[in-house]
């Protein structure tokens, strides 16, 4: 037993307080544009996040992820654009700003060597909750992330996934509006994931906003809205429905296709200097290739061999596409 | 599926409501839950605590003992050439002072030299062979005094002393005078014993808590950078003066529980008696803690790993020790190491404590450091909350 079970669903009044501008969508980001020197980081960045949206942000490292969430927080100065959260402008208020965001990262924050119950305590104040308000607020979070057993414990003798519970309680300790994820779930096992995704919905669904950065395709995919950013620019923001629509990820005049074969992994190298094919990658005991469409009958007489079948592309195969066609350009 | 639990739902209070504004934009805002974070830290690791605790007391036995400037029982050779009465009466006018040990008696000039190279004696004195026939003759006899100048102070302090000898002996040849003419008696106030540990221990009290505060407070903000705690605690309202000051407090007052064992210590084991008041010795130690502390979280803001906190830290207390009046007098310095020993920290301390363990200084004679102390102490503690501030920005 793993001991991250998820948690079963329950309807815990961890709501946020009512918005000041309900209307108005919670993060409100503009033209952002952030340089450090000479090193443009965020280039012209523009999103909105409505109420309760649960938003994937995606892209390589050192694209700009983390400095986007650092900025919208009021730690990083705008170098231009605007940015809200919850109608407050971040260039003013970063002070009342982090009163309503949470924030998680990979790094945990946690401290090791106090115990779970004082790690909940320190952020609780650290947060301003007033003191008779944070024994009760704990063991809500503790009923959330099923903590309980664990309460004596210091967090050097906790798992992985338990840390990563604990880091999500201290984050929403004050009952944050909006959520900030930096690659909440980066080397946790599969199941704590999941459980820890369970609970991003459950919050999620009681009105909290999640501005979520991942690697993961699995956890994208289960994101409303994604945004990918490269080389410091969102080149990509939408539903993954709208994503597979974009005319970028599909180029004009080819196909994208599932190949299946015995031996792949042999036929990969060939259909790579193939005429036509663009993209070719396997995915388990198939290609998926993208294939300029004039090509595909003389794919198909010069390995028999194959079935094709037409496919939407898969949020890897948009992303790779993209990648591609910025980089192609920049040449 | 089990149904929705509503029991719990009904008592659970609605989400806490935002605190005051006054309290929301206090620039110390979240100084008591980090106070209290960082003492939990302290109390939960007894090891770094005792440690902490016992290297200055260890620092403190070992200076303390080791370190003593008085001249005292020189090692001298004799070569006396002479062997007359008149040489055994020089000889022991030279043993009965406190300054010269006679250790040995050389046999030949090779061999007195002998003995100086060898550093067995750091002094030699001959007596010529002639040197009572000339007492008698009333012509000048000469004693040669070879003198090891290798080391300063001995060399200094012993050709000094030969000198009074031989003016003394002198003096007893001149006839019918029965009383020296002039007599000077030197007396020395406010350490009468000249006792080497009653002048260094309290200048090393400075600079043993200067070392274990910097170091721990420096350690323990730079292990948060580390750990990736600070980074957490960025997205929190908690002020950068709440963060300092909060983190200050415990170290602050374990630095004065520190404070008091070694003055204990000075006290009862050294035998270095306290002249002035201690109250105002424990008074006047704080803003010098205040600008210590401020001092670490300065170089914490400035190191990346702990190991660039330690040499940080260490590269502190080299100019602390050399510049600050600890070991050498600052009035002989040359222009430029008294500008920068103005600008030390640990001078003004050692002049306080000095001051009142030695002399009984009062407030009215150490007010001004003290307000140095202040001055530098809230400088170097704003100077970290800006740096701090000004690094969210990289």
């Amino acid at each position: 037993m793993s001991g991250d079970t998820p948690t079963p669903p329950r309807e815990a009044p961890l709501a946020p307080r009512p918005l000041t501008l309900p209307a108005a969508p919670v993060i409100d980001a503009s033209h952002l544009t952030i340089r450090f020197g000479d090193v443009t980081a965020v280039d012209d960045v523009s999103f909105h996040l409505d109420r309760g949206e649960l938003f994937g942000f995606l892209g390589p490292n050192g694209s700009g992820k983390t400095t986007i969430i650092r900025a919208l927080c009021g730690l990083i100065p705008l170098t231009s654009g605007d940015a809200t959260i919850l109608g407050m402008d971040v260039r003013q208020h970063a002070p009342d700003i982090k009163r309503h965001v949470g924030y998680m990262s990979q790094k945990f924050g946690l401290y090791e060597d106090l115990t779970v119950e004082e790690n909940l305590t320190f952020y609780a104040a650290a947060y301003g909750l007033a003191p008779p308000a944070i024994k009760p607020r704990i063991h809500e979070l503790l009923d959330l992330t099923s903590l309980h057993p664990y309460f004596t414990r210091r967090v050097s003798q906790l798992s992985g996934g338990w840390k990563q519970r604990l880091s999500l309680a201290c984050a929403i300790i004050h009952a944050p509006e909006v959520v900030f994820l930096d690659e909440p779930t980066a080397g946790i096992d599969p199941v704590a994931r999941r459980s820890l995704w369970d609970l991003f919905f459950q919050l999620s669904g009681q009105g909290v906003t999640f501005f979520v950065t991942t690697h993961y395709m699995d956890e994208a995919e289960r994101c409303g809205r994604l945004g990918y950013i490269y080389m410091s620019k969102l080149i990509a923001l939408g539903t993954v429905a709208d994503l597979q629509q974009l005319p970028d990820a599909n180029p004009p005049g080819t196909s994208r296709l599932e190949l299946e074969a015995p031996a792949v992994s042999v036929l990969l190298a060939q259909l790579r200097q193939f005429p036509g094919v663009r993209e070719a990658t396997i995915f388990g005991r198939a290609i998926h290739a993208l294939v300029d469409t004039t090509s595909i009958d003389a794919l198909h007489s010069a390995f028999p061999q194959l079935t094709l079948r037409a496919i939407e592309p898969s949020l890897e195969d948009i992303f790779v596409t993209l990648t591609y066609h910025i980089m192609a350009e920049q040449k | 599926m089990t149904p929705p639990d509503i029991t719990p739902q009904s008592k659970l209070s609605p989400p806490t409501p935002p605190p005051p504004p006054a309290q929301d934009r206090s620039p110390f805002f979240g100084l008591i839950p980090i106070a209290r974070k960082e003492l939990t830290h302290i109390l939960r690791d007894p090891t770094t605590l005792f440690f902490a605790l016992l290297i200055p007391i260890l620092q403190l036995f070992l200076f303390g003992y080791a370190v003593d400037t008085n001249v005292r029982q020189v090692p001298t050779v004799i070569f006396d050439e002479s062997h007359t009465q008149q040489s055994r009466s020089l000889i022991q006018a030279f043993a009965a002072s406190d300054i010269f040990r006679i250790s040995s008696y050389a046999q030949s000039e090779p061999a007195m030299y002998a003995a100086m190279r060898s550093g067995h004696a750091r002094v030699a004195i001959r007596i010529p062979f002639d040197y009572a026939r000339n007492l008698q003759l009333g012509t000048t006899a000469t004693v040669l005094v070879l003198v090891d100048g290798s080391d300063s102070s001995i060399a200094g302090i012993t050709v000094d002393a030969s000198t009074g000898v031989a003016l003394e002996q002198s003096l007893a040849r001149i006839p019918g005078l029965t009383s020296q003419p002039i007599e000077v008696r030197p007396s020395v106030l406010y350490n009468p014993s000249t006792r080497s540990a009653n002048f260094f221990i309290p200048g090393l009290i400075a600079i043993l808590l200067q070392m274990m505060i910097i170091l721990l407070i420096a350690l323990s903000l730079v292990r948060e950078r580390e750990r990736g705690t600070l980074e957490q605690l960025k997205m929190t309202p908690i002020a950068p003066l709440g963060l300092m000051i909060g983190k200050m407090i415990p170290y602050g007052a374990l630095a004065f529980g520190e404070l008091c064992i070694i003055l204990t210590l000075m006290r009862f084991i050294f035998q270095v008696p306290i002249h002035g008041s201690l109250v105002l010795l424990l008074l006047m130690s704080v803003p010098f803690l205040l600008t210590v502390l401020g001092i670490g979280l300065i170089i914490s803001t400035r190191a990346k790993t702990q190991a660039e906190a330690f040499q940080l830290a260490m590269g502190t207390i080299l100019p602390s020790v050399f510049l600050s009046g600890y070991i050498f007098q600052i009035a002989n310095m040359p222009a430029f190491f008294r500008g920068v020993s103005a600008i030390i920290p640990a001078t003004y301390y050692i002049q306080v404590i000095r001051g009142i363990v030695l002399r009984g200084a009062g407030f009215t004679d150490l007010w001004p450091n003290a307000l140095i102390l202040t001055l530098m102490g809230s400088a170097a503690i704003l100077t970290a909350a800006y740096a701090f501030v000004k690094q969210n920005a990289v």
